[in-house]
């Protein structure tokens, strides 16, 4: 037999088109590790509460950048579809809603809970 | 650790273009990827224009048609050409399926074709199954018993008994599931996948087997089973129709009640 080459891998995440379950999944961990980093800003806005004065003055100069707005809307959003997908995910754990056909439907629902409590936010600002 | 891009010899390189004849009407091209284990050159994709006016229906028509008439080297696996042997299973535009039960017009444009995602391809589009038959092997895919056999007769199911088989005994172990899983892509060596995990379940369910606590104890394993995060691209893929995602929170299920009593 001739001599051979090293094997190569065949493509995976470059060439496969994920279905919606599967991009969902994967937005839910990267929402869980966000969430967990976005802490660190909550427990510094809890620190400036408690310390108050110009700390708290501080808190509110950098709240008020249209960026940081973007970032807390989007942790708000994050919030809720990380929590959205968790109940999707107990469901499962139960051994429901496996059906093939429902599978995109409820990816959908989800996202779009997902939005309308974070536009319910608004009524708490 | 999870490696998101291609090892160095395995980045994919531009191939060959076989151009469909002059005056052909009806062409679709076809994009597929190449290795030749005989030399040093990265895995290409190389392009060829089929006439549809002679093709068959299916996309392993086409394949068939490329390695009879065009590029004899095309190497790929195939059997029965109906569903039920698995050979022929690959990834069609970005999904696994089988290619001999694929009609060629679900997909509009091009076609392109690729050996099942994040396996070791031995040539072209076929992949080494070696470790997926050895993780199928590991779940002692057989009847165990304790009883004796019946003297005059098989061990024999009621109706009920053998329907709760229904959607798991058609499972042709192709590996569409197994390797449409990111988990399995990560984890293979020790994550079981989709399809060998469905088999499981298969022999956990059979109401004639009567070694399941054995095999509930084999399966409890933080890697072997618990590598699913129900992603569902196995029952996404399926080309039976069957739903490996179920029978592994089945089994998640089976596990919990035991320990509850």
């Amino acid at each position: 037999m001739a001599k051979t080459y090293k094997r190569p891998l065949s493509p995976h995440l470059q060439v496969y088109r994920l279905p919606l379950t599967g991009i969902i999944s994967i937005s839910h961990r990267l929402t869980g590790v966000l969430l967990s980093v976005g802490l660190i800003a909550v427990v510094y806005i809890l620190y400036s509460l408690q310390t108050g004065g110009s700390t708290y003055q501080d808190m509110q100069w950098v709240a008020n950048f249209w960026v940081t707005k973007c970032f807390y809307w989007g942790f708000i959003y994050a919030l809720f579809f990380h929590l959205t997908h968790g109940i999707r995910h107990l469901i499962w754990d139960i051994g429901k809603s496996f059906d093939k056909d429902t599978l995109s439907r409820y990816a959908i629902i989800e996202l779009v809970i997902s939005l309308l409590l974070t536009l319910s936010a608004l009524f708490f600002i | 650790m999870a490696e998101f891009t291609l090892p160095k010899n395995s980045a994919l390189i531009q191939g060959k273009t076989f151009k469909a004849p002059q005056g052909t009407v009806n062409i679709r091209r076809f994009e597929v990827y190449r290795w030749d284990p005989e030399t040093a050159e990265n895995p290409r994709i190389d392009t060829y224009e089929l006439d549809m006016d002679t093709c068959g229906p299916m996309v392993l028509d086409a394949i068939l048609k490329i390695k009879n008439e065009i590029d004899s080297t095309l190497t790929f696996r195939r059997s029965c050409r109906e569903g039920v042997c698995g050979s022929c299973a690959m990834m069609v535009n970005g999904k696994n399926t089988l290619a001999c039960t694929k009609a060629i017009d679900e997909y509009s444009d091009t076609i392109k074709i690729f050996p099942l995602p994040h396996m070791q391809v031995v040539k072209d589009l076929v992949p080494d199954m070696t470790h997926f038959y050895a993780q199928y092997a590991s779940i002692k895919p057989w009847i165990d018993t304790q009883t004796p056999a019946p003297a005059d007769s098989e061990r024999l199911q009621s109706k009920e008994d053998r329907e709760v088989l229904d959607g798991l005994y058609e499972c042709v172990l192709c590996a569409c599931c197994s390797t449409s899983c990111p988990s399995y892509w990560w984890n293979s060596e020790r994550y079981l996948g989709p399809a060998v995990l469905l088999q499981a379940y298969r022999w956990l369910v059979d109401s004639r087997d009567e070694n399941t606590g054995v095999r509930l104890d084999d399966l409890e394993d933080p890697f072997k089973l618990y590598r699913c995060h129900t992603i569902m691209n196995c029952t996404d893929t399926c080309p039976k129709g069957l739903n490996p995602a179920k029978a592994i929170a089945e089994t998640k299920k089976l596990l919990v009640q035991r320990k509850l009593g």
